[in-house]
């Protein structure tokens, strides 16, 4: 079972099941998609994490929750080592992604990044048109091996990011020409252009207007079929809307993790009762 | 009247004048109760420029006017059989009286209607300078009084202050298009007496750099082709660009996106050092040690590559521009948002995919800024490269000193008729400055910033060997 999810979580596998198979996510639902123990994050000297463990199953939506500066999006940048890139960050513990071990050595982080996408909190499409900006990612990894599977990609995925109707005309205008809510799609569609497994967003919503955030919203309620789809978010309205459970964070602990209805309604921590209803945060 | 007394002077001024300024909104807002349109200070700034803007008028006037009326005037006073007709003439008696009144020393002796003339070119300008600062004071007093009787609540002093200061920027613009225009303006009475003298096909189409003058006799042989120029300076840049455009992007790369903090807090001011050091310096370097060493790589390919080659000098101005498009260029890609790197890195991109795919072409822009800065300083030290000058040695005899970017050439220099100095040895060319209608005379020695200008003789160079 275990080797079957590694097996599939390959780039060959992926690249077999792309033109038609959107995802390209584990056909096991339900599964453990992602895993951590006792993953603890130091800046420097500094621990902003202090041992986190929790399991995030395929095609769920878990939303991490917390006061600012708690760790949140340090724990989530974990899942695709984003923290490598930060200068001084140093990250123990164990993150497995479909069991296997993402710090293990015949795992190179190039593909790790493939099948676990981000969308970042301020919307950054690179400065090229907005063809170039979906087609960045298959690209690097030679994905397509023609201009028309390029073409089909590039249109998938816009139209998955809800944003083709709007851009089909313009595909040449820069990235950077759309508005905010366009341009957070626009990311999340360069994000799904490399059809990853797992999707994590970094508060992708706290630059936008309500109309654009709703937007957002929805289209994360679509992704979920296909994706597993880790949320960090300010807005406990929208933990409640998109998410099907729900991580409460605070000062670098993970305090309580449940459905989100059970989060929301009945709290089994002090602090997260305090929080959910507004005490403090 | 000093200058420095004049500023000393304005800047109380300015200061009391803002004093009054925000001592009389003040007033104005008290006695009327009502709201001000703009805060104190603007009212303080708006009568420092009521105040000193005239006055400074008023000096500024004085300077540019005060001194050639005054002439006009002396010139005037002299008996009518000591003016001479030409201008130039007139410009050296005039000198000798200022000489005189100044106290400074001057050649013969004075004469009776010099000292006369002396001693009212002095009585002038005293009085003028008193005049003017009469003036001044006058304008600074009533453009104070009137902006202090014009404060009142409805004064839009915010806006007018801002007005002055966009007017004071658009006027420091002004003086730097100015500048250019007086530049082309005033080499193009130079080139019109240029072209009167040689034709303007020759010019730009002639093949031949060999500049003499009719002043020592050896008219026939000149030729004044500008293309051997053009394709020297052409040659050393495109070198010098293709030396100094792959280095320097590549060390603006490790630099901004490989280094460590302490690597990069070391290497970049050592870099940097490189633009500091005098163009002669780079020509020893070229000539001892660059030079020989191509002449040597070249040897050991066979191929024949003199060690004053514009391949020496192309080398080694590449080194010299490298600092420029380094340095700028790293700044500009260390300016490159994190959000946009991440943006790739998170897509599976490399460090390297990332740089080249999103940084490099996100600083594009900047980049070209650099390299064509670079550009520039190639072109002109290429330009100034090709001054080549004659001096007269302690002897009288005339020393030959070749004279480029790279510092101070001794090789022999073969100008029997017939025999041409190859284009490569692009630094070996006369400066175009030395073409002047009044050959012979003197001409001053323009580049080579780090050695002192010295007066300069172009002379017939047959002999020297
Ligand atoms: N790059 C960094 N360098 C040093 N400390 C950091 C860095 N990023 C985050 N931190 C620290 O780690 C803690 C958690 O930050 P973060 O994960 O950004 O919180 P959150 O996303 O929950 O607001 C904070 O105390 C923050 O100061
Ligand atoms: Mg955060």
């Amino acid at each position: 079972m275990m080797e079957n999810n590694m097996a599939q979580a390959t780039m060959g596998a992926k690249l077999d099941a792309l033109p038609n198979k959107p995802g390209g996510g584990p056909a096991a639902s339900g599964g453990i998609k992602l895993s951590s123990r006792d993953v603890r994050v130091f800046y420097g000297d500094n621990e902003a994490l202090h041992g986190v463990s929790m399991d995030v199953m395929a095609n769920e939506v878990v939303a991490f929750i917390g006061p600012s500066g708690c760790g949140k999006s340090t724990f989530l940048r974990c899942f695709n080592r984003m923290n490598d890139t930060v200068a001084g960050a140093r990250v123990t513990g164990q993150i497995t992604l479909d069991g296997r071990d993402i710090h293990d050595h015949a795992i190179d982080v190039v593909q790790l990044r493939a099948q676990v996408g981000m969308v970042f909190q301020k919307p950054n499409p690179f400065p090229k048109p907005i063809y170039e900006n979906v087609a960045y990612g298959p690209r690097l990894h030679g994905l397509t091996s023609s201009k028309s599977e390029l073409d089909q990609i590039v249109e998938s995925s816009l139209r998955r990011a809800g944003l083709w109707e709007e851009v089909k005309d313009r595909l040449d205008a820069p990235g950077t020409g759309l508005s905010g809510g366009q341009q957070q799609r626009l990311c999340i569609a360069r994000a799904i252009a490399v059809s990853p497994d797992v999707i994590l967003m970094d508060e992708p919503c706290s630059a936008l207007d309500p109309i654009a955030t709703a937007k957002i919203e929805e289209l994360i309620h679509e992704l979920k079929e296909n994706y597993t789809i880790i949320i960090v978010t300010h807005n406990m309205q929208q933990a409640a809307r998109v998410s099907d459970r729900t991580a409460f964070f605070h000062l670098g602990d993970l305090i309580e993790l449940g459905t989100t209805s059970q989060i929301f309604t009945t709290p089994k921590q002090q602090r997260t009762e305090d929080y959910v209803t507004g005490r403090y945060g | 009247m000093s200058n420095l007394a004049v500023v000393a002077v304005l800047l109380v001024l300015v200061a009391v004048a803002y004093q009054i300024g925000l001592a009389r909104s003040r007033g104005v807002a008290l006695a009327s109760g009502v709201r001000m349109h703009s805060l104190p200070r603007y009212h303080g700034l708006l009568v420092v420029l009521n105040a000193a803007l005239p006055a400074i008028a008023v000096y500024l006037l004085w300077s540019l006017f005060g001194g050639s009326v005054i002439e006009a005037m002396v010139l005037a006073s002299l008996p009518p059989e000591q003016i001479p007709a030409d201008e130039l003439q007139q410009r050296v008696v005039l000198q000798r009286i200022q000489n005189l009144a100044s106290g400074f020393g001057m050649l013969g002796e004075a004469q009776a209607y010099e000292q006369a003339a002396a001693a009212y070119l002095q009585s002038l300008t005293t009085t003028g300078q008193a005049v003017t600062a009469a003036l001044m004071a006058t304008v600074a007093a009533l453009g104070l009084f009137w902006s202090w009787r014009g404060t009142t609540p409805q004064t839009r002093a915010r806006n007018k202050v801002e007005r002055a200061i966009e007017i004071g920027l658009i006027a420091c613009s002004a003086i730097a298009i100015f500048t250019t225009v007086g530049i082309v303006l005033s080499m193009l009475g130079e080139t019109i007496r240029f072209f009167q003298f040689i034709n303007p096909a020759d010019f730009f189409f002639g093949t031949v750099w060999n500049p003499r003058f009719e002043t020592v006799g050896t008219s026939g042989q000149e030729g004044f082709g500008l293309l051997p120029l053009l394709s020297g300076t052409l040659l050393i840049m495109i070198i010098a660009m293709a030396v100094a455009v792959p280095l320097g992007l590549m060390i603006a790369i490790y630099l901004a996106e490989y280094a460590p903090y302490h690597v990069r807090n070391v290497a970049k001011p050592a870099i940097e050092v490189l633009a500091g050091i005098p163009t002669v310096v780079y020509g020893v370097f070229a000539l001892v040690t660059v030079g020989p060493f191509l002449a040597g790589m070249g040897e050991l390919l066979g191929v024949n590559i003199r060690a004053t080659s514009a391949l020496t000098a192309g080398v080694v101005m590449g080194m010299m521009i490298i600092p420029f498009i380094s340095s700028l260029s790293d700044d500009i890609i260390t300016q490159v948002p994190k959000a946009m790197r991440d943006g790739s890195l998170a897509l599976g991109g490399t460090k390297a995919e990332t740089i080249v795919k999103v940084v490099l072409p996100a600083a594009l822009p900047g980049i070209v800024g650099a390299i064509l800065l670079g550009v520039s300083k190639a072109i002109g030290e290429t330009m100034i490269g090709h001054g080549r000058r004659q001096l007269s040695g302690a002897d009288g005899q005339p020393v030959r000193i070749g004279f480029h970017h790279h510092g101070v050439h001794h090789q022999p220099v073969d100008r029997r008729p017939g025999f041409r100095q190859p284009a490569v040895a692009g630094g070996l060319r006369p400066r175009t400055d030395a073409v002047r209608d009044d050959a012979g005379a003197q001409c001053h020695r323009a580049g080579g910033g780090a050695q002192v200008p010295r007066t300069i003789r172009v002379i017939n160079d047959e002999p020297t060997h």
